[in-house]
């Protein structure tokens, strides 16, 4: 055969089949790129579990601020109910301290007020809030893996 | 030797006694050379020296041309890759046992404190010469003619050698290592400062990349075992094998973009140190000359009877020059180990960061940065004066006045213009922030946005594109913009670093001595 076979689009066999495998070349080198990227991200933390007990609510009585060193988390009872502000900076990740005007980094001099809105410095957002959960024996739980709107407070019984 | 009559045993006894000249003309290929010729010949034959061509030309062995930054740099990396290796001898990539491994290296080890301070001391210098080097090549315009792609792999390097000291300082894990890799992460996260912008913003919520980018730096969302584990791999393996790729590529590319620039016409006059081979006497060769590669390898070029211009046998002219770098570059960085110790804070503790919490000095300019944003500091900011650095070559193209300092008087004018007006500039908005502050303390709920596009260091690189673009309207030479942006960006590197250092106290407050600092 000494014409090329072509389509009446006029894609000859040769170009149909030269495309067809460079295009499969193409994705099987981004799908190994995408796999290879994928491996590094690992499918298991091997962490401490983002929830944790912190007691029963006789342990945060109203007016109190508790600060959990271990796990980075400031707990304030108040009236309206107890809520969890994250103490990791929103700027850099370093570790926030009360101070009268609400929360200082040490870092790069980020400020927040009482509620963890940025009052100064190069911090981007508020300092997170965390969800309260009562557990079936009565202690509460917070969990650091679930942020909630700011303002949200909690009353348990 | 003509064996053929011989028994065996005898051709046994005979190769026995030659063991000696025999294995030393394997190992040299001809044996030690004792003529110019002999010696040109091995450098082009063996395979340490022929990155060498076999002739150097006087410029390139002029101290005062090259400084001798680039061979520094590269001594400097062959010193912290052995010291290296004996580091790794104690040192195991466990939370639990790094510290006290390097605690035994500093206390327990023989000669440990010593080794570790020559790797670390090392390492660092090699961000001070690889950037002098770098600073060399513009102010010499030795970017061009072939060399424009060699530029982007030495910005490559630059890159690499960053990443090797960060990733070092993580390996101790003491406060300094934790702290460091938190921000780093942190910093590796900043797009979400944009992301988060965007968000919301017409219906759309786009991917968190750097949340991403995070996960996989530390293998989890806190710094641990995983990341210690991934930081040690990248600071022993995977970049080291880069930045031997890339050197590699980076010294067969000086080769064949035809050696380190010269000035067209250099005066043989200023070769006094040049070592003369011995007078020949006699022999087929006219005694007049020296003999460049075309007796010695094939090539199409008819150069008979033509010298190789203002050359010097390599052997001994160069390599007299290399080793004595090389003695020289070894004697300091053990001298100063000698005396200085490198740091080594208390076991890494999430719960307390140091107060002030810095990254090491190299990156103390771009913390100074960060502390306006994140995001603009950690990475815009970088990356566009990466981008800049490396767009140097495309941007100016002027072929002319190769290989001559500054170029000419105007070009010595406008460093040195360049060199006051970018430290008035520095300074002046350093001055500005640290008395004014900026937006975040005069409108509290001011969108981010507006931070993240208008801040201090934003506004610096834009001062330096505009400036440069006035120089180069004004001089009507791209060359000179050249030289006005390098300038820039050393007086910014060097005194955005100096205050990060020196003049950031706790909470990233001003002082003008850490002897100033609050005692507390």
């Amino acid at each position: 055969m000494s014409e090329e076979t072509r389509d009446k689009d006029g894609v000859s066999r040769r170009d149909f089949l030269g495309l067809a495998a460079f295009g499969t070349a193409i994705l099987g080198v981004v799908s190994s790129v995408a796999g290879s990227l994928r491996y590094i991200k690992a499918n298991v933390y091997f962490e401490e579990s983002k929830k944790f007990k912190v007691g029963t609510v006789e342990n945060f009585p109203i007016g109190s601020v508790k600060k959990l060193d271990d796990k980075n988390v400031f707990i304030f009872s108040e009236e309206a109910g107890l809520f969890a502000i994250s103490a990791i900076c929103t700027h850099l990740g370093c570790i926030v301290s009360p101070v009268d005007f609400g929360f200082q980094c040490p870092c790069h001099g980020s400020q927040f007020n009482h509620i963890g809105n940025v009052i100064g410095g190069p911090a981007p957002r508020a300092l997170e809030w965390f969800e309260i959960s009562q557990e079936i024996d009565g202690s509460l739980a917070i969990d650091t893996a679930k942020t909630v709107s700011q303002g949200t407070k909690y009353l348990f019984a | 030797m003509d064996n053929s009559n011989k028994t065996g045993l005898a051709q046994f006894a005979d190769n026995l006694k030659s063991v000696k000249s025999s294995f030393v003309g394997s190992f040299s290929r001809g044996g030690w050379p004792t003529s110019d010729k002999g010696r040109t010949s091995t450098v082009v034959n063996n395979f340490f020296l022929h990155l060498h061509t076999a002739k150097t030309h006087i410029n390139t062995l002029k101290p005062s041309y090259t400084l001798g930054m680039g061979l520094i740099s590269f001594f400097l990396l062959v010193i912290a890759f052995i010291s290296g290796g004996f580091l790794m001898v104690y040192y195991s990539p466990s939370t639990t046992t790094a510290f006290n491994a390097v605690k035994d290296i500093n206390f327990v080890v023989f000669g440990g404190q010593l080794m570790r301070n020559i790797h670390k001391w090392s390492g660092e210098a090699m961000i001070i010469f690889v950037i002098l080097h770098m600073v060399r090549i513009v102010y010499t315009n030795s970017y061009k003619q072939g060399r424009e792609f060699n530029w982007v792999i030495g910005i490559v390097l630059l890159i690499l050698t960053f990443v090797l000291n960060l990733t070092g300082y993580m390996l101790p894990w003491d406060q300094l290592s934790y702290w460091a890799l938190v921000i780093v992460a942190n910093i590796a996260a900043a797009p979400k400062e944009l992301t988060d912008i965007f968000n919301g913003m017409f219906g759309i919520t786009l991917p968190d990349i750097g949340g991403a980018t995070k996960e996989v730096l530390l293998g989890g969302t806190e710094p641990g075992q995983e990341s210690l584990t991934r930081v040690y791999l990248l600071h022993i393996l995977l970049l080291p094998l880069a930045i031997c790729v890339f050197l590699g590529v980076h010294f067969f590319r000086i080769r064949k973009d035809g050696g380190l620039t010269r000035p067209a016409n250099v005066s043989a006059g200023s070769g006094e140190s040049i070592i003369s081979p011995p007078e020949k006497k006699g022999g087929i060769f006219p005694t007049h000359k020296t003999y460049g590669l075309m007796e010695l390898s094939k090539g199409r070029t008819p150069a008979v009877d033509t010298d190789i211009e203002n050359t010097v046998t390599s052997w001994p002219n160069l390599f007299i020059a290399e080793i004595a770098v090389f003695m020289f570059t070894l004697a300091a960085v053990v001298a100063y180990s000698y005396f200085f110790d490198a740091p080594l804070k208390e076991y890494a503790n999430p719960m307390i960061p140091e107060n002030p919490a810095k990254a090491p000095w190299y990156f103390l300019g771009l913390q100074e940065l960060v502390s306006y944003s994140a995001f603009m500091g950690g990475q815009g900011l970088p990356g566009l004066a990466l981008a800049g650095l490396i767009a140097i070559p495309f941007l100016d193209r002027e072929n002319r006045d190769i290989g001559i300092w500054f170029t000419n008087k105007q070009g010595k004018a406008i460093a040195i213009e360049s060199f006051i007006v970018g430290s008035v500039a520095v300074i002046g908005t350093l001055a500005f922030v640290v008395t004014q502050g900026w937006f975040r303390e005069w409108w509290p709920e001011i969108h981010q946005l507006w931070i993240v596009a208008i801040n201090p260091g934003n506004l610096l690189l834009g001062f330096v594109m505009v400036y440069t673009l006035w120089v180069i309207k004004r001089t009507n030479s791209t060359r000179m913009g050249a030289i006005s942006l390098i300038t820039f960006f050393l007086v910014c590197y060097v005194i955005l670093t100096y205050t990060g250092t020196v003049l950031r106290g706790p909470n990233w407050v001003f002082y003008w001595s850490p002897s100033d600092w609050p005692i507390h």
